[in-house]
């Protein structure tokens, strides 16, 4: 009981990070794919945006990875053993990213080429994170004694790694197409919300394509994930008919005379994601890393869940009214969202 | 090579590349704060251009800070299971309020940077006074953990299982005063020596402004105080914490003395070899009675030597070493920034001569030296256990092979960051000089 709570505490704050990441990095690509074009903000609107609250950002990074091994310390053992060399990848791109983010800021002679760094390693990131989740339910992991091995022959070779990583870019550009939209329209710029509007409606279907492509090539490697993942087929059910009601709202009529609603989009798909990733957390249950590790195994003792518990608590309630704040002044007021250009310092 | 080594290396090169950011970021948004401050004390704007200029370097710094404070964490769990086993059990809490100190540092910094102008004075000191808390608690509750790895409390061991956990207990573990404290003024005294060299080099140009040398100074002044403050600061609290060693981990203070045999009226030795065959310090400079005199107030004092422990707990002998360079640079530097107030207090003159400029521009990077040595000397003299008489540093590290390769990629790379990082000031910092500001500043404020 307990443990399931801990690791509904954990995914709900990997589902933070996951939409933070992706709107994050997402926006970092969007940065360098509009660079340099006179005829549209649309880069500066996607600087805007992650200048202020990539910080934030990165420090959910942080929140997962130390909850986790604070609630499920036992699995530190498995996940050292084969999880070293993809996130240690992730690792070498995240400070190539953010170095280079915040350097182009600053260097201007170099702006384009530290842009087209940034922007490059950050759209790898979540394809790379997205790679990791099918090496965690068992189909390429062999053990032998205590060491678990990743088989990369077969990792690389099969279709559902590619559809992973095609999930995770397509996830990636959507969202953050999809959130930079309605940031467009609270920044009044019409013109903005047009192209990442349309960017949205291109790339929505292909996130779907590749979710069920991505789930569909599971079947020979991990059987009992697929089977799992069926008998949860009303939350799946649901998750898609969230989807095609806030991709609609993409076209629904506004008051200004502008096309489409997007907040309501981007409220929508938050549900969307957040339904499909919690039916697929639980087809995952109990195993964290299958066959060999289970969220029972792994659970620290009951006086370390009660003080961490409480630590989250408390944390989260000084919090809350500060992301408000901070979602006041940098998501809404007008004063900056209508300054032409980010203030390099003040 | 062994795994274990490896392991070491990466996790250790991967702090050592992390500790200079950290520690900036720790100090150098204390200083924005004081700097923040004396601008609205005494109406005096260079103040808000040093708070402004010092705040660019943190926006940059954090561009490296943030990303290698990701990998040591994320590292820590994957290199050393065994060791991240135990916290989970018993010393968890720290990790979870430290988020909480980073997200109040990120939030209030991007609220200080780029909400500045729709904010009051007040509510801007009132932004950089929690960046500043944000950064010294993150610092503070790191270590923490890294003080209890060497005074282990709050659970009990049964059988090889961990029972009876209290987490509170171990949060307020008996080394966890002296270590925090000692941490945090140290990182303000290498911030405030690393400011001292930057002014001190500007001031050292011949064809500076009048007003341009007023600015140095004023900014050579703040760094000069602070550092003088903080470094008497660090090395009272360093006092308590050999004392602490004595209390605690003893085999970590002899270590550290090159002590061997226990006694009472037990010589300092300075600098020198430790020789395990001659049981003594060889070619070092001995203070008859000062160890006892430190460690336990009394040169009849009983100070416990290596030879008490068997010989696999005894750390590398050459932290002997480490822990000199540390205690020395921190005594050079308490003379340095003592002396150049003295000059201009004693002589009334304003302008520092070049002679005393060029010494000061060693004092950062000397101070980053100590602060270097320092961890090097904790987390070394701490071996072979990571945690002190519970768990060696060969159970805790991982199985996993590929170590070797890492290492390589992530070296280089640490290597190139900081070129890159040391490039991206210069060039931002020449491209936005001095007078820029000084011609802008009605609009700024």
């Amino acid at each position: 009981m307990e443990a399931y709570v801990a690791i509904i505490i954990i995914w709900l704050f990997l589902l933070f990070y996951a939409l933070g990441g992706a709107i994050d990095f997402g926006a970092g690509f969007w940065s360098m794919f509009y660079f340099g074009r006179k005829e549209t903000t649309a880069a500066s609107i996607a600087n805007l945006y992650l200048t202020p609250s990539w910080k934030v950002t990165n420090v959910f990074l942080v929140l997962f990875v130390v909850a986790l091994v604070g609630f499920f310390p036992h699995a530190a053992f498995t996940l050292g053993s084969f999880m070293i060399v993809p996130v240690s990848f992730v690792l070498i791109l995240l400070i190539i990213r953010s170095a280079f983010m915040v350097y182009s800021y600053s260097v201007q002679k170099y702006t384009k080429l530290f842009t087209y760094i940034s922007g490059i390693t950050g759209l790898l990131i979540p394809a790379l994170m997205l790679s990791i989740l099918p090496i965690m339910i068992g189909g390429f992991v062999e053990v032998v004694g205590d060491r678990h091995y990743i088989l990369y022959d077969r990792l690389l070779t099969s279709p559902t790694l590619y559809a992973h990583i095609g999930f995770g870019l397509s996830a990636e550009l959507f969202l953050s197409s999809l959130f930079l939209s309605d940031y467009a329209r609270e920044a009044k710029s019409m013109e903005t919300y047009k192209v990442y509007r349309r960017n949205a409606i291109i790339l929505g279907p292909i996130m779907i394509g590749m979710a069920v492509a991505a789930t569909m090539t599971l079947i020979p490697e991990a059987m009992w994930m697929v089977e799992n993942m069926a008998r949860q087929w009303h939350l799946f059910a649901l998750s898609i008919v969230v989807f095609s009601v806030g991709y609609s709202a993409l076209w629904w009529p506004s008051r200004k005379g502008r096309i489409g609603q997007p907040r309501v989009s981007v409220l929508f798909m938050v549900v969307q994601i957040g339904l499909a990733s919690f039916a697929y957390g639980w087809s995952h249950m109990p195993y964290i890393v299958y066959p060999k590790l289970t969220i029972y195994d792994a659970f620290t003792n009951i006086e370390m869940y009660y003080s961490l518990l409480w630590g989250y608590a408390i944390g989260m309630a000084i919090l809350v009214p500060l992301f408000y704040w901070f979602w006041q002044l940098f998501l809404k007021d007008k004063r900056y969202l209508t300054n032409e250009k980010v203030d390099d310092v003040r | 090579m062994d795994n274990v080594l490896l392991a070491r290396m990466l996790f250790g090169s991967s702090l050592i590349f992390h500790i200079i950011f950290a520690t900036l970021g720790v100090g150098l948004t204390l200083m924005i704060l004081i700097a923040e401050i004396l601008r609205v004390i005494r109406k005096d704007n260079d103040y808000g251009i040093l708070a402004r200029r010092w705040t660019k370097a943190v926006a940059i710094l954090l561009g490296v800070a943030i990303p290698s404070g990701t990998i040591v964490a994320v590292m820590l769990a994957l290199l050393w299971p065994g060791f991240i086993e135990v916290v989970g059990q018993v010393i968890a809490l720290p990790f979870t309020l430290e988020i909480f100190a980073f997200f109040i540092e990120a939030l209030f910094l991007s609220i200080y940077v780029y909400a500045a102008s729709r904010l009051s004075s007040t509510m801007r000191i009132i932004s950089v006074f929690f960046v500043a808390l944000g950064a010294t608690a993150s610092a503070v509750l790191i270590t923490n953990v890294q003080a209890w790895m060497n005074t282990p409390t709050g659970f009990n061991v049964v059988n090889g299982e961990i029972t009876d956990v209290r987490p509170w207990e171990a949060v307020l573990n008996p080394a966890f005063g002296y270590t925090a404290v000692h941490v945090a003024s140290s990182a303000y005294m290498a911030t405030a020596f690393v400011v001292a060299s930057v002014a001190a080099y500007q001031l050292l140009k011949p064809n500076l402004k009048a007003s341009e040398r007023t600015y140095h100074r004023k900014g050579l002044m703040i760094a000069l105080v602070f550092g003088a403050i903080t470094s008497i600061w660090t090395a009272t609290n360093g006092h308590s914490s050999a004392v602490g060693l004595h209390d605690n981990v003893p085999v970590k203070l002899a270590a550290a003395e090159g002590l061997f045999e226990t006694q009472s009226n037990a010589p300092l030795a300075i600098f020198g070899t430790p020789d395990p065959e001659a049981n003594r310090v060889v070619g070092g400079i001995e203070v008859p009675g000062m160890l006892s005199y430190l460690a336990t107030g009394s040169t009849d004092g009983v100070v416990v030597g290596l030879n008490e422990f068997p010989r696999d707990e005894w750390p590398p002998l050459f932290v002997h070493t480490l822990f000199n360079i540390m205690v020395g640079i921190g005594t050079l530097l308490i003379g340095l920034s003592f002396g150049a107030l003295a000059y201009r207090i004693v002589f009334k003159k304003r302008e520092y001569p070049n002679w005393l400029l060029i010494p000061l521009i060693g004092g950062g990077p000397l101070a980053m030296l100590g602060i270097e040595t320092g961890w090097i000397f904790a987390c070394i003299g701490r071996q072979p256990w990571t945690i002190y008489g519970i768990q060696r540093t060969a159970e805790a590290a991982t199985k996993s092979a590929n170590l070797g390769t890492f290492f390589v990629i992530f070296i280089t790379l640490y290597v190139f960051l900081l070129v890159i990082t040391a490039l991206v000031m210069r060039i931002y910092f020449r491209r936005n000089p001095l007078i820029n500001e000084f011609n802008s500043q009605t609009t700024s404020v």
